[in-house]
């Protein structure tokens, strides 16, 4: 499962390099400007992608430290 | 007094009796004091990091940011996701080798990693130079909520006194422990005033969020998206990496990786801290709805638009609470900045001039440091002149500077040589204080470069040259290493 690490990438292109793919207002999603709600939408999904990968990380896993 | 000041010097004679509690039977030899005996479990950690990314720089100066900049400030919801991701691995190898030689200050780890003590003193120079903004900015916010809360009644300079010597007085007093009970406190409070503020404000005045940001949309196009120039998505990538690289390296935030007891807590927060960046996203709704309510705020003024608009919408005790938090906020981190100063002064600096001098006469020294640093950021503070993130900004770009040589030494075979982690940091610092110092910029020095290269973070430019000296003397200095 060593590959899960590399999710941990996704975070940066999400924001380094999807954000300027979409620095726009409209539309407007939850109310927020698209921009912005693609921001949120990265960080709930860099909490996902680290849960994942904390899970999946065997370093974790030796009984109590 | 009003109503308003007398809730907040209620909160704050109740902090200074819950910091005196929390030192209440404990001896406070320097390791106590200073990372709180390393026994701190994931939840305190977890709060005593949150607690210093919480400050007034995201109570008012996100909140400010918003209102003055717009769009740019969205930077502060980015920078400390990633930071977080590149916790998880960064952390819990500084926590073990910290632990395991007993450090108790970032320059030690320097030091002892490339076995040199001048190498210590230069990052010691290094984060004392890059905290100093960071706490003129509390002090800043500090004397802005007094001054708030009196209705004018205190000048801002006996307000910025006030809350350095509050500031101070808390130190002296507790210690990390102190800071750590507070900022459990601190969170509940600014979590809650912050929803309600967020949620409230946007629906009171507009109706809704669609409702607020479309009003803002047709009174200033173009303010809620990155401009192209300025501010622009260059200066946007190059200043969210900066400061996601920079995020562990303030010497208060590596100090209190040391108060952890196990590696796992860092690993877990990794995952927990990102969504706890969603609070910000209404400490910009404050400021967005201030927009259009309280207009005409200019320059460094903008910091002032979260309480213009809790003034002119609440009464006079709710804005006492309201203060109250944003006291807890300022109060927090900046005792944990001042603290930091006062170790790295003392235990560095003091140390190297003396070094036969014990743990306690060096506790000691640190706690007599503890005003002087404070009366000497008092002083920036007075002059004042710039917003709230323009300070943190010049502080990261400072202590960024740290991040190559750091990374480096947790390699298994270290190819940075101790000259060239001197150099690398060196140069990198020398370029940020010569740009900071005569304000000039990459747009101001270079006008025929393109767009996107003049609107870079002076920082990342400072940090190019940081990798580019590292790479040149280690590779010079190994050679001849190999040759002798």
């Amino acid at each position: 499962m060593a590959f899960v690490r590399y999710l941990a990438v996704l975070p940066f292109l999400g924001i380094l390099v999807g954000v300027p793919l979409v620095n726009r207002v409209e539309p407007l999603i939850l109310g927020m400007p698209l921009i912005l709600a693609w921001i949120v939408l990265w960080i709930v999904l860099t909490s996902v992608i680290m849960a994942v990968v904390y899970l999946c990380d065997p370093a974790n896993k030796a009984a109590g430290q | 007094m009003s109503a308003a000041l007398n809730i907040i010097a209620a909160t704050i004679v109740a902090v200074l009796l819950l910091g005196l509690r929390a030192r209440h039977g404990r001896d406070m030899d320097l390791e106590q004091w200073s990372v709180g005996g390393r026994g701190f479990g994931t939840i305190l950690v977890f709060v005593l990091m949150a607690g210093e990314i919480y400050t007034t720089f995201t109570f008012l100066g996100g909140s400010g940011f918003a209102y003055g900049h717009g769009a740019p400030a969205f930077y502060i919801l980015c920078y400390g996701c990633l930071a977080y991701v590149l916790s998880y691995w960064l952390l819990p190898p500084i926590w073990r080798y910290a632990n395991e030689h007993r450090l108790f200050a970032q320059p030690d780890f320097f030091a002892r990693k490339y076995d040199s003590p001048a190498l210590g003193i230069l990052v010691a120079v290094v984060g004392i130079v890059a905290l100093v903004p960071y706490l003129v900015l509390q002090l800043k916010g500090l004397g802005i909520i007094v001054d708030a809360a009196a209705y004018g009644a205190i000048p801002p300079t006996g307000a910025i006194c006030i809350g350095a010597a509050v500031v101070t007085a808390y130190v002296m007093i507790s210690g990390v422990r102190g800071s750590a009970w507070t900022a459990v406190v601190k969170d509940t409070l600014i979590l809650a005033v912050v929803l309600f503020l967020g949620i409230y404000l946007p629906i009171h005045y507009y109706g809704g969020y669609g409702a607020m940001f479309q009003a803002i949309q047709a009174a200033k196009p173009g303010f809620l998206a990155f401009p192209r120039q300025g501010e622009s998505l260059a200066w946007f990538d190059s200043t969210v990496l900066l400061t996601a690289l920079g995020f562990y390296m303030w010497p208060h935030t590596f100090g209190s990786l040391y108060t952890a007891k196990e590696e796992r807590a860092f690993r877990r927060n990794a995952a927990l801290l990102p969504l706890y960046q969603l609070i910000l996203l209404f400490v910009f709704f404050v400021g967005f709805a201030a927009i259009l309510q309280v207009p005409g705020l200019k320059g460094p003024d903008i910091d002032l638009s979260l309480l213009r608009l809790s003034i002119q919408s609440f009464d006079p005790w709710f804005v006492g609470v309201i203060g109250a938090a944003g006291v807890l906020t300022a109060l927090v981190p900046g005792s944990m900045i001042l603290m930091a100063s006062a170790t790295l002064l003392a235990n560095t600096l003091f140390r190297a001039i003396r070094p036969q001098s014990s743990d306690a006469l060096i506790g000691n020294v640190a706690k007599a440091l503890v005003p002087v640093v404070a009366l000497v950021a008092v002083v920036f503070t007075i002059q004042g002149g710039t917003t709230i993130v323009a300070l943190l900004l010049m502080g990261y770009a400072f202590v960024t500077q740290l991040f190559p040589s750091l990374v480096a030494s947790l390699l298994p075979h270290n190819p940075v040589t101790r000259e060239g982690a001197f150099a690398g940091i060196c140069v990198g610092v020398a370029t940020v204080a010569a740009t900071s110092l005569t304000r000039t910029s990459i747009a101001g020095l270079l006008p025929g470069l393109p767009e996107a290269l003049r609107d870079l973070n002076i920082g990342i430019v400072a940090l190019l040259f940081n990798l580019i000296a590292i790479g040149v003397v280690s590779a010079l200095t190994r050679r001849r290493a190999a040759f002798a």
